[in-house]
C-alpha cells in the first residue's frame, strides 16, 4: 500500500542524506533527519509537481523554511530527477549547483531561504499570488521549532489569517533541539495554542508515522477560509542512532565508522 | 518655476500602469496614505496588501509575490523600507535577484517634524552595498513617474528613493529616463556638481550664486546611484577644477561615496554636501534643518570657493 511504500522511500531519501553529507564534511544531520518523512511524503505522495515541467504554473510550492535541513530537499529533488544524483556528494563544494542553503538557482528549489523565519512569509507571497492568478496550487512550508523564536514568523502567521489563505499549509519539524541545546532552553509558549488564537486550523500527529502524515496532509485539503499547520512531533537526528535527540548533530561531521553506523541505522528504522 | 510632489506623481503613476499591467500589485506597512499607494488600494484592492505594521513580513511576502509573476511595489517611509527589513531585501530579494521594488518615501530629512526616527540618511549606503540592488533617486515629480516606468520594464530589485516634499519641475517629458545614466542639468566649466534629488534643486541655486562671482558650475542629475554612470561621470570630472557631490544623505556610503569610489583611481579632488555622520531631529521648518544640516546651496557655493 501507499504508506508502505512511503516508508520504504524514506529510507532511500535518508540514504541521499547521509550520502550528501558524507564523511568527513560538515552537514545538518540533525533537521535533515527528523524533517525526512514529512519531505518524502510531500514529493512522493501528496505535492503535484514533475521534474520534466519545474515551471508548471499549477504545481505544488514547497518552501523549506529552515533552510539548513534542506538536505532532505535535495536528497528528494534528485530521486525525483531535478538533477542527477552524482550531484549530492558536490552539496557546498565549490561550483556545486547544491549551496549549503536552498537558492532558486537550483532545479526544484523555488525560494532562496536560510536566514530564519522568512520562509511562511515566501509561501504567503506565492499563495496569494496562486489566489491572484485563480490558480488551484498549494503552498507548503516548513518551519523549525527553534526558528519560531523568530518576530517574522508572527508576523507570517497574522498576515495569513488576514488573507484566509487556504492554500498555505505550514508544517512545523518540531524536533526540540536546536543548533546548541534543547529548545525548553527558551519557552516558546504555547505553540498550538497560538496558532488556534491566530485563525489557523491546527493539526497535530507523530512527524515520523507516514500514515499520520497523509491523513494530516490530506486533512488540510478540507479547511477552507484559513490557512492550516500540522504540528508535527519529531526526533532530530531520527534514525542515526548516535545522532538522536542531540544538539551535538545540528551540524556535524561523520567519521567512516559512524557513516556505516548511520547506514546501518536507517535500513532499520523503527 | 511649476512645483509638484514627487510621492503623490508616484502614487499616480503606479496606479497608471498599474491599469496597463496586470501584474503591478503593491503593498504598504499602514503608511499608503503618505506612500501614496492607496491610489492603487482604492482602485484595484485585490492588488493591493495592507500588511500591517510588519515590514519584514512585507517584503519577503512581496519575493513570493514575485515568485509568481507578480511586479510588487512594497510601500514604506524610506528608513523603515530599508532598516527594518534589512535581512529579508538582502536574503529574499536580492540574493535571489527577485523582480520587487522597493519605495522609500519620505526620504532624507523630508518628514521633518517627526525627527530622527522618521528620517532616512543611510537609506542609500544600505541599499547600494547589497549585489543585485538598483538605487534610483529621482529629482522631481517628471522624473519620478519615468522612474517607476523604468522600474517596471526592468526585471530585478530596485530600491526607490522619494522625498515627502513638492519639488520644482526641472526635467522635461521629452527627456529620456534611462536606469544608470546621469544627465546634464547645466553646463559649467570650473567645478562640476553631481547631485542627486533635493540637492540637484539647491546644486541650481548655487550655480547662479556662483555666475555672480564668476565661478561656472556645471550640474549633473544622478538620479541612478546604482548603477552608477561610471564613464560620464568621469568625463564630467575630468576637465574641471573639481567636483562636490551633494546629497541629503549621509556622506558616508552614499552618492559622494559611490563617486568617490568610481574616481578613486583618478587624480580628481572631491568635495561633500550631506549630512555629517549625525542623526537628524524634529523642525517643522524643513529649510531651517536643511541649514542646520548643512543641505544648502550657500554649502556648495562655499565648497566651490575653496576650489578656485
Amino acid at each position: 500500500n501507499k504508506v508502505e511504500e512511503l516508508r520504504k522511500k524514506a529510507i532511500v531519501i535518508r540514504g541521499n542524506i547521509l550520502e550528501t553529507i558524507g564523511v568527513d564534511k560538515k552537514g545538518h544531520v540533525g533537521g535533515s533527519m527528523s524533517s525526512a518523512d514529512i519531505v518524502t511524503a510531500l514529493y512522493f505522495y501528496k505535492m503535484n509537481h514533475d521534474s520534466k515541467n519545474p515551471d508548471n504554473p499549477d504545481r505544488d510550492r514547497f518552501i523549506f523554511s529552515k533552510g539548513h535541513s534542506v538536505l532532505a530537499q535535495y536528497a528528494a529533488l534528485a530521486e525525483c530527477g531535478y538533477f542527477s544524483k552524482k550531484e549530492l556528494k558536490k552539496t557546498k563544494t565549490f561550483g556545486s549547483i547544491l549551496q549549503g542553503h536552498p537558492e532558486i538557482r537550483t532545479p526544484g528549489i523555488e525560494a532562496n531561504t536560510g536566514s530564519l523565519g522568512q520562509g511562511l512569509s515566501l509561501g504567503l507571497g506565492i499563495a496569494l499570488g496562486g489566489k491572484l492568478d485563480k490558480r488551484d496550487y498549494n503552498v507548503y512550508v516548513i518551519l523549525g521549532d527553534g526558528e519560531l523564536a523568530e518576530g517574522q514568523v508572527w508576523e507570517a502567521i497574522t498576515a495569513a489569517n488576514n488573507f484566509k489563505v487556504d492554500n498555505l499549509v505550514a508544517i512545523l519539524d518540531s524536533n526540540k533541539v536546536q543548533a546548541t541545546g534543547p529548545i525548553d532552553r527558551y519557552d516558546l509558549g504555547d505553540i498550538k495554542g497560538k496558532f488556534k488564537a491566530s485563525g489557523w486550523k491546527v493539526f497535530e500527529i507523530d512527524g515520523h508515522n507516514m500514515a499520520e502524515i497523509v491523513e494530516a496532509l490530506d486533512a488540510t485539503d478540507t479547511i477552507k477560509g484559513k490557512p492550516s499547520v500540522i504540528i508535527a512531533n519529531t526526533v532530530k537526528g531520527k534514525g542515526v542512532s548516535f545522532a538522536e535527540n542531540k544538539a551535538s548533530y545540528h551540524n556535524a561531521k561523520l567519521t567512516e565508522v559512524q557513516y556505516n553506523q548511520a547506514k546501518k541505522d536507517i535500513a532499520n528504522i523503527g | 518655476m511649476k512645483t509638484e510632489c514627487l510621492r503623490e506623481a508616484y502614487g499616480r503613476e503606479l496606479l497608471k500602469l498599474a491599469r496597463r499591467n496586470k501584474n503591478i500589485v503593491a503593498l504598504d506597512a499602514d503608511l499608503s496614505g503618505s506612500t501614496m499607494s492607496c491610489y492603487l488600494g482604492e482602485e484595484y484592492p485585490e492588488r493591493f496588501f495592507e500588511m500591517g505594521i510588519a515590514e519584514q513580513n512585507m517584503v519577503t511576502t512581496a519575493a513570493g509575490l514575485s515568485l509568481t509573476g507578480k511586479i510588487p511595489f512594497v510601500n514604506s517611509f524610506a528608513v523603515f523600507a530599508t532598516g527594518r527589513p534589512y535581512d529579508q531585501i538582502r536574503q529574499g530579494v536580492a540574493l535571489p535577484n527577485l523582480n520587487v521594488k522597493i519605495v522609500g518615501s519620505s526620504s532624507g530629512l523630508s518628514d521633518s517634524g517627526d525627527g530622527a526616527t522618521h528620517q532616512s540618511i543611510e537609506d542609500i549606503s544600505i541599499m547600494r552595498s547589497i549585489p543585485n540592488m538598483t538605487v534610483i533617486s529621482p529629482v522631481d515629480a517628471l522624473e519620478t513617474k519615468k522612474a517607476v516606468k523604468a522600474m517596471v520594464e526592468y526585471n530585478g530589485p530596485v530600491y526607490l528613493r522619494i522625498s515627502r516634499t513638492e519639488l520644482p519641475i526641472i526635467t522635461s517629458e521629452e527627456e529620456p529616463f534611462e536606469i544608470g545614466k546621469v544627465s546634464k542639468i547645466a553646463d559649467g566649466k570650473d567645478i562640476t556638481i553631481f547631485a542627486t534629488g533635493l540637492m540637484v534643486h539647491k546644486a541650481l541655486e548655487a550655480r547662479e550664486k556662483l555666475a555672480k562671482v564668476d565661478i561656472s558650475a556645471r550640474i549633473i542629475n544622478v538620479s541612478t546611484i546604482k548603477p552608477l554612470d561610471v564613464e560620464k561621470i568621469k568625463e564630467y570630472a575630468s576637465d574641471v577644477k573639481g567636483i562636490i557631490t551633494a546629497e541629503e544623505h549621509s556622506v558616508i556610503g552614499g552618492l559622494g561615496g559611490a563617486i568617490s569610489e568610481a574616481l578613486s583611481d583618478e587624480l580628481i579632488r572631491i568635495k561633500m554636501v550631506g549630512v555629517q555622520d549625525k542623526f537628524g531631529q524634529s523642525a517643522c521648518d524643513y529649510e531651517k534643518l536643511l541649514e542646520h544640516y548643512g543641505l544648502t546651496a550657500d554649502q556648495i557655493v562655499k565648497k566651490a570657493k575653496e576650489y578656485m
